[in-house]
């Protein structure tokens, strides 16, 4: 038995009927992660003994199991965790080795039962979209070892999509929890901003940032939601709603339903490959009694710039208490407290961080912050208005994630407008706080997945899982599996 | 040349609140290094800021208590700074949307009144604290990271240090009253920045401005800017010019010493913190804090004049600090001659707290002690000699007046039959004076007194005295 083709609620009833005990359970965490992880390259930390400590304990113990018992979750490297090195994928942190704190979003699934089984890859301080600016480490993608499983949540994709953990969570500033949910062919959602806690998530763009939940299907996703939603009265910016039955709405049944299908979202920086599974998709809708009607998101094209901009502005301040003072690899041999600081900070960020620090810095100096920030804040109201009027007559928008299929690991020549494309599919929903989940929808000629991105409007998760459940009961992408070398198939 | 001086003060105050204005930490002074602390205090990766409305509620009763505008929409916005005592390397600060705007509060120099503007009030968290080592190390203590602090920025409207002075001495005095900081400069609770520029008398250009820092008395910020007013006219009146710069005070050669030349305005690259929503303060809000802002000094002074009747001499000090005018009216509540209160209170016990340099809370005396100190002098228990010492006692030990008037037995005697017995005796003694007496000597029977009064231990009521003797002096 692996940990694949199962749902959470098959596992909570084997577990309840003692077909399978939560030791069990973790060791097959474990033995795929000793089978795979030399090629998968998921993990940053492994929380190994704690977690088959905690798993011997609930077998030990008889009494009710919660909503979580015994399931094996992989943690991105950006939520804290107590007393588990907390490192952001960047060596600067590497001597981060107790955050005295549980993220809420961790400390919920703990409540429920759940196992940390260990810390995941990511792009260095979640900038990038190939994990590769990690400075740990290169992940695979498990649908093929010479290709990136997108990023910045590339650990937590590939540690589901290999089979090492059930479900994991990462978090989405611009697209980092979709686009890797895409690319390796995995369930993820990016919530609306404010339902999931940010409090213990290490910020990058708070006005951007989201945790969300990585799965293989779209029950488990809406599931682990369920718990990891709701108001936190450590973070001002979290709702105060009460969650919905996510689960509930997975009837199946999508009739009546009225579909948005962006212009711009199947332009041409998109990928024939990938263009012909989105016009499949909208297909399978229209035959599930929705309709799909073309509309423009004409500012869209606007969103990347916005993106940068606010992103990179918020990003110079949240990551400038890493200066070696009390947070960040102290560097040696300096003349002076400001001497520290700058080399401390010159030696520990990678060029991608610093990058995005030098055009924040920039962004919002006095001289240009009416130029680039107040500029890129008026874009981002646009496009909030733009989907307002889109939602004001539809359900969902629906378009491909990201207009190719994954990169191969290093490469170098991405095309400038379909890198731009990229972030025109993704940012938009973070730019105006809505609620988007990936899903597969197919594979290319060479066998990489490709993802079908549903955008739903504010709080209104409930739609954005009821289409994506109706969609994956109707097809098979989502049972398939990857193969990785040497693997006991 | 005459030249026109120019200020403009910044004053942070520490708000007492329960807990630190972005966490559950608690706000204290003096406690252990980095006790009061949370991972939120010591900007931990993860961590967020959540407002203290107690801390909203507190810098909008000060800026009402300036007369302030108060903002409807505010928000709060990240400046950006590295410093040790900084651990998130940005203090969450107020920018575009202060609490406060447009106050102003009146002073008064050698009886001149005069409004002073406050340009704003915003909110705004405290650093930590740092403490320099010999051996070339600094520690930080973090206790006061997050301590809610109100920054107020009053208009260039000061045109000279006791100007200045006065200004402060009213700011400290209303924000006392409001009750939302213990404003005590020398625990940091209030502190003080200035800025003064001169210029040629007639001119409407502002000149050259210098800040001056580590003000760490009122009487430093006088002397201080008295200081740059002298050293800035001499370098323009021989014909030099200044250069913007932050100059620092020092208590031991009472001069202001270069600390660096501005070049640029300092880009602290401020913008909406994303952490913390942007709030709205509806009128209701207002009105609720409105009603909690207590009697402030100007108006208790006037009621002083007009209902009590006090001198406006008398009014002014009395409500000089809130301490002040919270005694004298307790006070008056009971039974007691309001005149004598205040009398008293301006009398011995203010020389008393100028002698001593305490503030009247820590005195032991109490309301009650001294109503009733004046009213065993009315009644005629003690003579008002007896009652300084009594009020001495009072003052230092807090002794319960009519306790130890009797346990001392201090009591004034005006049993006739006893005094008059003892008049008698100091007239036998005192021959030649009562001759001189009656030679029409006036000055003599002052003498007698004077005796009758040390054979009682100054405890003889003193008009029975004079009585006794003219009566005793005409039997002879």
């Amino acid at each position: 038995m692996s940990l694949f083709g199962y749902t959470i609620k098959e596992l909570e009833e084997k577990l309840r009927k003692k077909e399978l005990s939560a030791s069990e359970l973790v060791d097959m965490s474990f033995n795929r992660i000793a089978e795979v992880e030399d090629q998968v390259q998921a993990f940053i930390t492994l929380n190994e003994e704690e977690a088959r400590e905690q798993a011997k304990k609930y077998d030990e113990q008889s009494s009710d199991q919660k909503k979580l018992f015994a399931l094996p979750v992989g943690i991105k490297d950006n939520i804290v965790t107590k007393g588990l090195r907390t490192t952001s994928a960047s060596q600067f942190l590497s001597n981060f080795t107790d955050p005295l704190y549980d993220a809420t979003a961790v400390k919920k699934l703990a409540d429920e039962q759940a196992i940390t089984i260990g810390k995941l890859n990511m792009d260095e301080f979640a900038m990038g979209s190939t994990t590769e600016t990690s400075s740990y480490k290169v992940t695979r993608n498990p649908w093929n070892t010479d290709h990136v499983p997108g990023g910045s949540s590339g650990g937590s994709a590939a540690a589901v999509a290999a089979g090492e953990v059930l479900f994991s969570l990462g978090s989405d500033t611009g697209g980092s929890v979709r686009q890797p949910a895409a690319f390796s062919g995995i369930v993820g959602m990016k919530p609306t901003y404010g339902l999931v806690s940010r409090y213990g998530l290490i910020a990058f763009a708070p006005s951007l940032d989201q945790i969300g939940p990585m799965t293989q299907g779209v029950e488990d996703n809406a599931r682990v939601l369920e718990i990891i939603a709701g108001h936190d009265q450590n973070d001002s910016t979290s709702a105060n709603k009460e969650v919905p039955a996510y689960t509930e709405a997975l009837t199946g049944d999508i009739k009546g339903l009225k579909i948005a299908v962006p212009e711009e979202y199947l332009g041409d920086g998109v990928d024939p490959e990938v263009k012909e599974a989105i016009l499949n998709a909208l297909q399978m809708f229209e035959l599930l009694g929705a309709t799909v009607d073309r509309v423009s998101l004409g500012h869209a094209t606007y969103a990347p710039a916005a993106y940068y901009m606010i992103s990179s502005a918020e990003a110079s301040t949240s990551l400038a208490r890493f200066d070696g003072v009390r947070f960040g690899v102290r560097a040696e041999n300096t003349d002076n407290m400001i001497d520290m600081m700058k080399k401390s900070r010159g030696q520990g960020f990678g060029d991608e961080v610093k990058k995005r620090i030098i055009l924040g810095t920039f962004a919002l100096s006095a001289d240009n912050y009416e130029n680039y920030f107040e500029k890129a804040q008026k874009i981002r109201t646009l496009i909030k208005r733009e989907f307002k009027t889109v939602f004001d007559n539809y359900d969902v928008v629906i378009g491909p994630t990201t207009a190719t299929t994954a990169y191969k690991i290093g490469a170098t020549d991405i095309d400038p407008v379909t890198a731009n494309t990229n972030d025109m599919l993704t940012v938009p929903a973070n730019l105006a706080g809505l609620p988007a989940l990936s899903l597969p929808c197919g594979f290319s000629e060479a066998g990489l997945p490709i993802g079908l991105q549903i955008i739903g409007n504010h709080f209104d998760e409930s739609t954005v899982y009821r289409v994506a459940h109706a969609y994956e009961q109707a097809t098979n992408h989502h049972k398939k599996r990857p193969v990785l070398e040497g693997e006991n198939k | 040349m005459k030249f026109e001086t120019v200020i403009g003060l910044e004053v942070h105050v520490e708000l007492k609140t329960q807990s630190k204005v972005f966490s559950a930490s608690p706000n204290a002074f003096g406690d252990e290094p980095n006790s009061n602390v949370s991972p939120v205090d010591l900007g931990y990766p993860g961590t967020l800021p959540v407002l203290n409305e107690e801390a909203v509620n507190f810098a909008m009763k000060a800026a009402m208590a300036l007369n302030c505008e108060i903002a409807t929409d505010t928000m709060f916005d990240r400046k950006s700074y590295y410093y040790p005592d900084n651990p998130k390397a940005y203090q969450i600060s107020q920018d575009k949307l202060p609490i406060g705007e447009n106050g102003w509060i009146d002073i008064e120099v050698d009886g001149k009144k005069k409004r002073i503007g406050i340009t704003r009030l915003h909110l705004e968290e405290d650093a930590g604290k740092l403490s320099h080592h010999p051996e070339g190390y600094s520690l930080v203590d973090y206790n006061r990271q997050g301590t809610p602090l109100i920054e107020i920025v009053s208009e260039p409207d000061l045109r000279s240090p006791e100007e200045a002075y006065a200004y402060l001495d009213k700011l400290k005095n209303i924000i006392q009253y409001t009750g939302v900081s213990d404003v005590r400069m020398e625990e940091g609770s209030l502190r003080c920045d200035a800025n003064i520029s001169l210029r040629p008398v007639g001119q409407e250009e502002f000149g050259t401005k210098i800040e001056l820092k580590n003000l760490n008395s009122f009487i430093f910020v006088r002397n201080g800017l008295a200081y740059e007013e002298k050293r800035q006219a001499e370098i323009l009146r021989a014909g030099g010019q200044l250069q913007q710069e932050t100059r620092r005070y020092d208590e031991k050669t009472k001069e202001t010493i270069l600390m660096r030349v501005k070049d640029d305005a300092d880009d602290y690259r401020l913008f909406p913190d994303p952490d913390l929503v942007p709030f709205h303060i509806d009128e209701e809000w207002k009105e609720r804090i409105r009603q909690e802002i207590p009697e402030l000094p100007d108006a208790r002074k006037k009621r002083y004049i007009e209902e009590i009747g006090l001198p406006e001499y008398d009014a002014e000090v009395l409500t000089s600090s809130k301490d002040m005018a919270d005694f004298f009216e307790e006070t008056i509540q009971l039974d007691v001659d309001v005149k004598q209160v205040s009398n008293w209170m301006m009398g011995d016990l203010s020389a008393y707290m100028n002698k001593h340099l305490k503030e009247l809370h820590e005195l032991p005396i109490t309301p009650e002690g001294l109503a009733k100190m004046i009213n065993l002098i009315e009644d005629g228990t003690i003579s008002s000699k007896i009652a300084k010492k009594v009020f001495a006692e009072m003052v230092e030990n807090g002794v319960d007046p009519e306790k130890y008037v009797k346990e001392k037995g201090l009591v004034q005697i005006s049993d006739e039959g006893q005094l008059r017995e003892i008049v008698t005796q100091v007239l036998a003694e005192n021959e030649q004076s009562v001759a001189d007496y009656k030679a029409g000597k006036g000055r003599a029977l002052g003498f007698l007194v004077g005796q009758v009064m040390k054979a009682t231990k100054g405890q003889a009521n003193p008009p029975m005295v004079n009585k006794l003797l003219k009566e005793e002096i005409d039997k002879l």
